[in-house]
Formats: structure tokens, sequence, C-alpha cells
């Protein structure tokens, strides 16, 4: 009897090490599922008035004959979305990209898991969403590492142009522009909604490819920007930034597509 | 014979539990669980996207005390946030960083930050886990950019070893340091003081702590609010402007005119040790605070309608509430070994 106590203090004892800790399998696709799904991939052209932008001492003529470069140019796309010939819309998880002219490599971006399909039109947000903006430390294309994050005042630099002028009112010439806000009524996010000229078809062995152009005359055009004199630095959530982010909506085209 | 190998058995069961190779001596598992103390809100910070663990808080710890974060290696975040102060900063009515500089603000306390709903004195910052961004950047403060301060992290072995332990490898991001420094402020929790053994039936109030609580009730609580003693809103208390700190405060982040010189709520937790007070450190005693409320509102446009005409308090109002005050020290929170610089 004793003993049969003993055993069982004994066995209790060791049952009580056992870790309870259950790790759940990792869910497998059903046996006869197929990855269907293939990739598009996104060439960016930054461009000023049609002619290719190079960062440095490449000097440009604004719509208000002011002579500008430029030296830093960096937007975010996100939340991209693809719409099918059949109404079919592919939303992209994830999707957050950095366009960074400094960086050949960030202008590509490869459209993820994309079902097979025609697809006529692309949708995405200039800038992060609101969400993004507040969720804490975030990595990759939102780290802010990428200097595209406010310190001071939570929130995604949702497009940024530094350059310079000699109509800057600045002592060293520069032109710096900003542009911020995921939720004020001045926010600098925007969506922009583009028709292709003729249908990208993917599968998973084909990835056609999107030339998306960026044209930065347009960043800078009346009645939402008035010259680099009047305006030589705007950075903040304003007014002023809110119309530059209307100017920057309408700077995409896609101007063809390679299948 | 039996019988002794069954002890023998029994005792090995027992050893073989407290050897479990995962808890270290340093820190208890128990120590950095979530707390959220009876009657107190749903804290906005929850470590649901940063699952808590004694290797981050560990990392955290070093990190939080690791002058490697400011530009010239000599600045840490404990060097304006000391345990003893509640991690304000004794003495400094603004902060030196590097070089010298002077900020134009009060280092803050850092307690209880997973009920904040913003960061700052003007509430620019919205979720702890970027906040330290803020003084890292600052060019008066650490003057440091996020990516050399992951760069020289990257290279140290200590730190390979420390991010191993707290992520599995040692590969060093912005996300992982502040995922890390928000483990170890976030379980800074100061809910220990005598108010709180008072509210939970374990103490008593004296006589005039509790005159003082009265008092406090009746005039200050309305901002003030219990438990955090904060309702983390923005108002102007009536401080006169220092023009030269060019400091428009919660204007600043909403470019609102009717924001202007309008500071958060500080929570009240700990004051008898968290002066200088004020957004700008310009009251070194309580009693300097109470004068100021109750005949030293300096009106304007933008003042707080609670505080026109002051708040009046009698010489014997102000020592009850100053008895008050000090039952809202936390000395487990002052003095908690596992808060403290790992030298």
């Amino acid at each position: 009897m004793k003993n049969g106590i003993l055993f069982l203090l004994a066995s209790l004892a060791l049952l009580s090490c056992k870790k309870d800790v259950i790790v759940p399998p990792e869910p497998l696709p059903p046996l006869n599922y197929i990855d269907t799904t293939g990739f598009l991939e996104i060439h960016v052209d930054n461009v000023v008035n049609g002619a290719p932008l190079s960062l440095g001492t490449t000097t440009y003529v604004s719509s208000f004959t002011d002579t500008f470069s430029v030296d830093i140019l960096k937007y975010y796309i996100s939340n991209v979305q693809l719409v099918s010939a059949n109404g079919y819309t592919y939303t992209e998880a994830d999707s957050y990209y950095l366009v960074n002219e400094a960086n050949p490599n960030s202008l590509h971006l490869m459209i993820k898991k994309v079902p097979p399909g025609q697809y006529t039109s692309i949708r995405f947000l200039i800038g992060v969403d609101s969400a993004k903006n507040v969720s804490g430390a975030q990595d990759g294309a939102l780290d802010p590492i990428n200097n595209m994050f406010w310190d001071w005042n939570t929130g995604y630099i949702m497009a940024k142009m530094e350059g310079h002028s000699p109509q800057s009112t600045q002592p060293t010439k520069k032109i710096v522009y900003h542009i911020g806000g995921f939720a004020d009524k001045f926010k600098g996010i925007r969506y922009v909604s583009l028709n292709f000229p003729n249908t990208a078809n993917t599968a998973k062995t084909h990835t056609p490819i999107l030339n998306l152009e960026a044209d930065l005359y347009k960043w800078f055009l009346n009645p939402n920007f008035s010259d680099f004199n009047t305006s030589s630095v705007i950075t903040g959530i304003s007014y002023e930034s809110s119309g530059m982010a209307d100017n920057y909506a309408n700077m995409f085209s896609v101007t063809s597509v390679i299948n | 014979m039996k019988k002794i190998f069954f002890y023998i058995v029994i005792c090995l069961g027992f050893i073989s539990c407290s050897v479990d190779p995962e808890i270290k001596p340093e820190i208890l598992e128990d120590e950095i669980k979530e707390i959220i103390p009876e009657g107190w809100p749903t804290p906005k910070y929850n470590f649901s996207n940063n699952p808590l663990t004694k290797e981050k808080f560990t990392l955290g710890r070093y990190l939080f005390y690791d002058p490697i974060m400011s530009a010239n290696n000599t600045i840490s975040c404990g060097s304006c946030h000391q345990q003893f102060v509640a991690f304000a900063n004794a003495g400094h009515d603004v902060s030196h960083g590097i070089n010298g500089l002077l900020g134009n603000r009060n280092a803050p306390a850092i307690q209880n930050v997973n009920w904040l709903p913003t960061f700052m004195h003007d509430g620019g910052i919205l979720n702890l886990e970027v906040m330290p961004l803020a003084p890292i950047t600052n060019p008066v403060e650490m003057n440091e950019s996020m990516a050399n301060v992951v760069n020289k992290i990257a290279v140290s072995a200590k730190y390979k070893q420390l991010f191993t332990e707290a992520y599995g490898d040692d590969a060093v991001s912005s996300q992982r340091i502040f995922k890390a420094l928000a483990t170890f402020m976030g379980t800074m929790y100061s809910n220990n003081s005598k108010y709180d053994l008072v509210k939970n039936g374990k103490e008593s109030f004296t006589s005039q702590e509790q005159s003082g609580y009265n008092l406090f009730v009746q005039k200050c609580a309305s901002c003030h609010k219990e438990p955090l003693f904060s309702d983390f809103d923005f108002k102007n208390n009536g401080l006169s402007v220092i023009v030269a700190y060019g400091d428009s405060g919660r204007a600043h982040i909403t470019s609102n005119p009717s924001d202007r010189h309008k500071y958060k709520t500080p929570s009240l937790r700990n004051i008898e040790l968290t002066g200088p007070y004020m957004h700008d450190g310009r009251f070194t005693t309580l009693d300097q605070c109470l004068n100021h409320y109750s005949s030293g509102i300096v009106s304007s446009p933008t003042l707080d309608p609670q505080l026109i005409g002051g708040i009046s308090l009698s010489s014997q109002d102000k020592s009850n509430l100053i008895a008050f005050l000090k039952t809202l020290t936390d000395p487990k929170f002052l003095t908690e070994s596992r808060f403290s610089e790992i030298k």
C-alpha cells in the first residue's frame, strides 16, 4: 500500500515536469492543392517631362520655367490591387514598396501570388495606409532606417523629393518636400487607378512586365503648387502638402504592358 | 530497499524540475508577465505583436543602458531616465544631450507606459515601440541615425548572443531593437504605492493623507484621473510662456492654434521624486506646483477653463495634498533589481 502511494507520488513528480505546451502542426494545404499563382513585375520609370530622371547635377525646367535638379526621390507604393477583365480584383497581401530613385533594385516591384488571369487595370496607394502608421515598429520597406518615418510626429513620409533650384529662398538653394499625414484632412496618401493599354496575362510560368512612368513635372504643377521661390520647403501636414499630394496622385501612367 | 528506490525516484523527479534550463536565477518567469491591476483600464499596448519573453526583456535592458544608442557613444536612455526617480531625470529641468546640448523639455517618468495613448509632452508619438526613435535621432539628445544604431549593434559580440537568445538568430534590425525596448519599458509597472495598498484594503491613510485625498478628488482628479492619475488629454495649465524655448506644445503636432501651449496631463505616480516639474521643469518642489495652481495661473486664450481664477487652496490644504501625493510613491518599483543597469 505504502509503496503504491510512493509510486503514485513519483509518477506525479515526473508528470509535473512534462511541458504542457502543445505545438499545433503547421496547417498543410490539401493534397490536391497546386499553386497556380505567378508574378506581375512593375518597372518604375521616373522622368521629368518625358526626359529620364538622373539624380545630381542634371537640370530640368518646371512648368513655371524654374530650373531645378533632383537629389532624392522616394515614395511608397502600397496596397496593390489588380483588376481582371472579368471583374475579379486581386489584392496583394503585405503590399509595401519603397521606390527610391537612388536604388535601382527598388524600381522593380514583384507583385506576388497573382492568380492566373487577364488583368486590365491596377490600383494602388501612394504612401502607407493608416493602420501601418500606428502599429509599432515595422521592417522591410517600412523600416524607419529608410528615413521615411517621422520621429517626432508618428507617421510615414509618403513621398519625398529634395533637390536644388536657383529660385529657392534657402541659403543653400535647396528645395525640400516631405509629404506625410495618414489621417488628417491634409493627409498625403492618395489612391491611384490606372488602366492598361492591353491586358497583362499572368500565369504561374509567365510574368508580364508593366511599365509604370512617374513624371515629376506633374508634381509641381498649378494650381496646387506655386513655384520653387514661393514654396522652397514643404514638410509636414498642411494645406500645401495636401495640394502636393493631389499633384503626385496624377503623375503616374502605364506606358506599356509586355506579355 | 524498494522504499529507498522510490524515494530516489521522487527526489529525481523534483530535481529534474528545479534544474529546468529555461529559468535563470536573475529573472524569474513570473516577473515579466503582463499585469493589469484590478480596476485599471485596458492597456493600449498589449504585447499581442510582441510576445513577452525574459530574453527580449534582458536584451531591452542592455539596450536601455547602452550609450551605443547615441552618435558619440556617450548617452544612453538611462542617462536621462533614472530608476530611483521613476525613470525621470533627477535635478534636471531639461536634460543634457550629447556634447552638453540642452533640449527644451523635461524628461518624463517611464512607468505604466502601456496605458499611454500618446507619447511625449505634445503627444506626437502614437506607439510605444517607435517612441525611442525620437530621442535617438533628436540632434540635442542622442543625435544618431537608426541605421547607425543597427550597424553598431550588429558588430557587437555581446549583442550577437543577446539577439540570438531573444530572437533565435543574431540578425539585428530596428524592429527587433524597438520590440526589445518596448518589452523592457512596457513591463515597468508602478502599482505598489501606499495609495494602491489603501485601495486594496491592505493599508489605510493617515487622517492628513485622507484629507489630502478628499481634496484631490474634489479639485485635481478631473484631469489627474485615477488610477493612472492622468486623463491623457492636452491642457494649457496657465504657465507663463518662455519665449526662448519656442515651444508651442500640442499645436506643434496638430498645427491648430487652439492647441497652443497645451501639454499632456502627466501621471502623478511617484510625483514626490519625478521633479523638476512641468513640461519644462521650471518648478523644483511640490509646493511651487501647488502655489502655481492656487495663485500663479496666467490667463491666455487657450487656458483650460477649469483653471480660470486658479484653484482655491489654503496652506493647510496644500500640506494635506502633499501628504496624499507622497502616498503615490512606489518603493518597490524604484528599487526592483530587474530594472537596474547590468554592470
